[in-house]
């Protein structure tokens, strides 16, 4: 921390409490495209020479997200595939960004991880600078702006698409917004699932969902659009009631960012699993 | 040509030392106590909305007196610092020690090169998991870092404001009502006996909070508290 790189006067005129920006101005180095901006091959292409050298790298897969009674619920599976490879049986792609905000990623794992990481600093760092929480609008407006930045990632094959959840405290009502890969923010009224799985999971949904469905019963239409995924994509994983491995959901409402306790969510996956048998 | 006066650097550095004390003098005070579940912030600030106290990261606080664009731009830095650590870093190895010195660095440099030291006096917390572990630091215009316990003050009558707490604090660590009874008693004595609750600005760094320990405590809270 030098006076130089700490300094103070060329921060006093700046209108933007923005730690992305903040980032591209002082310590590019930083910003994930930084890193991959020399690379130029792409995963897999078979112009390339020794482009198949290069290991396949770990992708996260199913996630979910539509409004309930209370609010808005976000879900994703477990599994992290690695080409044909399991690469994690317990991967987390559902995080909370703020005390009332939550987003889910689809993609390459590592950019991901490091999306949703970077994103909850900007918020933070946005509440801290400005005395108070950016709106509900606003925090999407800014992930947007995230993924068009790393459009060029998506170019080298890695490719972050996030789902972004939001209690509007104003309107008082559950938001959710989904991108896409140019960073074109498009706001839905009822759900919207991503990733590998999203198209049988958004089948799924699209046969049980119902305006303001009650939380317990949201939570059992979350598990089931998951557990259908996971039966039609490999790349998405079901419920392990074996090993103890539940997607995670979690609930978005007037209260903050809560999660779906496990023991609920076997409650729910074993009577899931007898239904299936008796019919 | 005309040649410029020769003037000692003992004489130099005497006189902006007392220009920033004179600046420091105006400004108005700030306590940071500890009582039994954290840290207690309480600044004589009349401003609902323009903020003294401030959260730099999960169980770091700031609080700058003085002049206000100055010690608002040495807030911003610092918490630049604290995401930048905690991002490239994790989230634990950002601790208020580094930050006061960095803050130390600056002031010092500021203080000898610079036209004009600034004017602020500096009060930077963290909340340590166990009361032993909490950490008070004082930071002065020429980049002085001093490091409390129990209580500090800063700005213009923090002397006076000390004196009472010295004289009224004991050893064990206070409840948080008592705390702020302390710090509201000290304003009165120390600063100005119209001191009221609706004009001091209360903020905690508060160790049983899961996450992010920094708290503002509005004015209807802090009455509920004394009552």
């Amino acid at each position: 921390m030098n006076p130089d790189t700490f300094s103070t006067t060329r921060f006093s005129f700046d209108p933007c409490s923005s730690f992305y920006q903040f980032l591209g101005t002082h310590r590019p180095e930083l910003l994930p495209m930084a890193r991959w901006g020399a690379l130029s091959v792409q995963h897999g292409s078979p112009e390339i020479p020794f482009s198949n050298q290069i290991p396949p790298w770990p992708h996260g897969t199913t996630v979910l997200a539509f409004t309930y009674q209370n609010g808005v619920l976000i879900a994703g599976d477990r599994r992290a595939t690695e080409g044909f490879q399991i690469a994690s049986t317990r991967m987390e792609k559902v995080f909370q960004t703020d005390e009332f905000s939550a987003m889910a990623i689809a993609g390459a794992a590592g950019p991901c991880v490091e999306m949703a990481k970077l994103f909850r600093i900007e918020l933070e760092h946005y509440e801290k600078l400005d005395g108070k929480p950016l709106t509900c609008e606003g925090k999407a407006t800014r992930l947007g702006y995230m993924v068009k930045a790393n459009f060029p990632l998506v170019i080298q094959g890695l490719v972050v698409i996030p789902l972004f959840v939001g209690f509007d405290q104003k309107r008082e009502i559950g938001r959710l917004f989904k991108y896409d890969i140019t960073g074109g923010r498009y706001e839905d009224t009822d759900f919207h699932a991503v990733g590998s799985g999203g198209k049988d999971a958004r089948l799924t949904l699209k046969e049980h969902f119902r305006q303001h469905l009650p939380e317990d019963k949201a939570v059992r239409v979350a598990i089931r659009a998951l557990s259908n995924a996971a039966e039609e994509d490999v790349g998405t994983g079901g419920p392990d009631l074996l090993r103890k491995i539940f997607p995670t959901v979690k609930l978005v409402d007037a209260h903050g960012v809560r999660d779906v306790a496990d023991s609920a969510l076997t409650t729910i996956c074993q009577e899931l699993l007898s239904e299936e048998r008796e019919s | 040509m005309a040649m410029p006066f020769y003037v000692s650097p003992e004489q130099m550095m005497q006189d902006r030392a007392e220009y920033a004390k004179k600046g420091i003098a105006k400004g108005r005070s700030i306590i940071a106590m500890e009582y039994n579940h954290g840290v207690l912030f309480v600044a004589d600030n009349p401003s609902a909305s323009l903020f003294k106290i401030s959260e730099i990261y999960d169980s770091i606080a700031f609080s700058g007196a003085g002049r206000y664009s100055e010690f608002e731009n040495l807030r911003k830095a610092g918490i630049q610092h604290a995401d930048m650590k905690g991002m490239m870093y994790s989230r634990e190895d950002v601790t208020a020690r580094s930050l006061a010195n960095g803050y130390s660095q600056m002031l010092g440099t500021i203080f000898s090169q610079e036209m004009k030291p600034y004017e602020v006096e500096l009060l930077l917390a963290q909340v340590g998991e166990t009361p032993e572990g909490n950490e008070l630091y004082r930071i002065t215009f020429d980049g002085s870092i001093i490091d409390e316990r129990k209580f500090t003050a800063i700005g213009g009558r923090s002397e006076a404001i000390l004196t009472f707490l010295r004289k009224e604090t004991s050893e064990t660590s206070p409840t948080l009502k008592t705390a702020l009874q302390l710090c509201q008693q000290a304003f009165e004595k120390g600063a100005d006996p119209k001191t009221s609750l609706a004009g001091l600005e209360v903020a905690l760094l508060d160790r049983t909070r899961a996450g992010r320990k920094f708290r503002r405590v509005e004015t209807t809270e802090a009455l509920t508290l004394l009552a």
